[in-house]
C-alpha cells in the first residue's frame, strides 16, 4: 500500500517537473522573442553599420586634393556629416578643428562631409568657421553609403582599424565624444 | 511549488527584459537636445503643425483631401530619401528656395491642403520651414499645414517605415 503511494507520488511529482519545465522553456521563448523585436526596433539601417568596416569613398575636398578614405588606415578618424545651413553643425566644427590641432598629432584625423547641395556656400562656410580638416562634398551614393544621411549632423567614429565604433546623430554633447575619441586613440 | 517558482520569477525576467528593450533602443552615443531656442520654426502657430502618423493616413487615403507634399530642405537630402509623391521646392531659408516654391504653387488652387516638410535638422534649428510656411501665407494659401518632424526625417518618417521615394 505503502509502496503504491510512494509511486503515486513519484508519478505525480514527474508530471509537475514536466509541466514546470515546459512552461519554463515557453517563458524563456517568449523572453527571446521579446529580445529579437527589441534589436530589430533598436537596430535602424544606419547602426547596422557599428563595429564594421567604415565604406570607402575617395573624393576630392574643397581644395582640390584627393582624399582617400582608406588612406587613413592607422589613423582614427572622426568622420562629420555637416551643411551650412544645419545650426548644431556649426557650432561642433571648431570644436573639431581644436581636436585636429591637439589630437592631431596623436593619430586624429577629422574630415568633414558637406550635405549642401552649392559647394561654394561650404566653402565660404569653412573659411568662416576655420576648418582645418579636409571636406568633401557629399552627395546621394556618399549618404546611401552611410546609412542614410536623413537628418544632421551625423558623425562616425573610425578606429585605427577603419571600423565604426561610434555614431552620434543630432546635437551632441562633444565631451562624450571627445573622451570615445581619447579612448580610440589609446587603443592601437 | 515549482509553478510558485515559476510565476516568482516571471516578473523579474519580464523587467529584466524591459530593461534591455531600453537599453538597445538608446544604445547609441546619443545625448539629449538642449533646451529649445528660438528660431523660425517656432513661428508656425501649434494648429497648423500635422504629426507624421496623420499625414501618413492621409496620404494612404488618398482622394480630393490627398495633400500637395513639398519639401522645402537640401536638395540632396531629397534624393536619398523623400515622402513618396512629394515635390522638392527648395531651401527655404535662402531667397531662391522660397522664389521655387512660389512658382511650385503658382497653379494650385489657395484653398487646396499644402504640407511642407523639412526634418535637416532637429525641429527646434530647422532654418527652412518657418520661412516657407510664411512664404505661402503671404501668397494667400489658407491651407498649409506643416510636418512635425521633432528629430529629423530619418528618425521620423523613413524609420517609421512611412512611405519614400529615392533620386531627383
Amino acid at each position: 500500500m505503502s509502496m503504491g503511494n510512494n509511486l503515486a507520488r513519484n508519478k505525480m511529482n514527474a508530471m509537475s517537473s514536466r509541466r514546470y519545465r515546459s512552461l519554463r522553456l515557453r517563458a524563456w521563448l517568449f523572453l527571446c522573442l521579446l529580445l529579437g523585436a527589441g534589436g530589430m526596433r533598436a537596430a535602424p539601417a544606419a547602426d547596422s553599420l557599428l563595429l564594421k568596416q567604415a565604406p570607402s569613398f575617395v573624393r576630392k575636398d574643397l581644395s582640390g586634393h584627393r582624399v582617400d578614405l582608406s588612406a587613413y588606415r592607422g589613423k582614427v578618424v572622426v568622420l562629420n556629416f555637416w551643411a551650412t545651413w544645419c545650426a548644431p553643425c556649426q557650432l561642433e566644427m571648431p570644436r573639431f578643428a581644436s581636436w585636429q590641432k591637439q589630437y592631431g598629432p596623436h593619430g586624429l584625423q577629422i574630415l568633414g562631409v558637406s550635405m549642401d547641395d552649392d559647394a561654394a556656400a561650404a566653402r565660404k562656410a569653412c573659411g568662416k568657421l576655420q576648418v582645418n580638416y579636409p571636406v568633401v562634398m557629399g552627395d546621394e551614393r556618399l549618404g546611401t553609403l552611410y546609412g542614410g544621411i536623413l537628418g544632421l549632423p551625423v558623425t562616425y567614429l573610425i578606429d585605427r582599424h577603419g571600423r565604426i565604433r561610434a555614431k552620434f546623430k543630432g546635437e551632441t554633447d562633444l565631451k562624450v565624444m571627445e573622451n570615445r575619441i581619447k579612448e580610440l586613440l589609446d587603443t592601437r | 511549488m515549482y509553478r510558485r517558482h515559476f510565476v516568482r520569477t516571471l516578473p523579474l525576467a519580464a523587467l529584466a527584459a524591459m530593461a534591455i528593450l531600453c537599453a538597445t533602443s538608446h544604445g547609441l552615443a546619443q545625448f539629449p537636445y538642449n533646451a529649445p531656442s528660438a528660431t523660425s520654426a517656432f513661428s508656425i502657430p501649434e494648429s497648423q503643425l500635422i504629426q507624421p502618423e496623420a499625414l501618413n493616413r492621409l496620404l494612404l487615403a488618398g482622394g480630393p483631401d490627398k495633400p500637395m507634399v513639398f519639401q522645402v530642405g537640401s536638395h540632396l537630402m531629397f534624393a536619398e530619401a523623400h515622402i513618396a509623391g512629394s515635390v522638392f521646392a527648395g531651401s527655404g531659408s535662402q531667397p531662391a528656395g522660397l522664389q521655387l516654391l512660389a512658382g511650385k504653387v503658382a497653379a494650385i488652387n489657395k484653398k487646396k491642403l499644402i504640407v511642407l516638410y523639412c526634418g535637416c535638422c532637429p525641429w527646434n534649428r530647422c532654418p527652412n520651414v518657418g520661412p516657407a510656411y510664411k512664404q505661402l501665407r503671404d501668397l494667400g494659401f489658407m491651407n498649409v499645414k506643416v510636418l512635425y518632424l521633432v528629430n529629423n526625417f530619418g528618425d521620423d518618417w523613413v524609420n517609421k517605415g512611412y512611405r519614400v521615394e529615392h533620386g531627383q
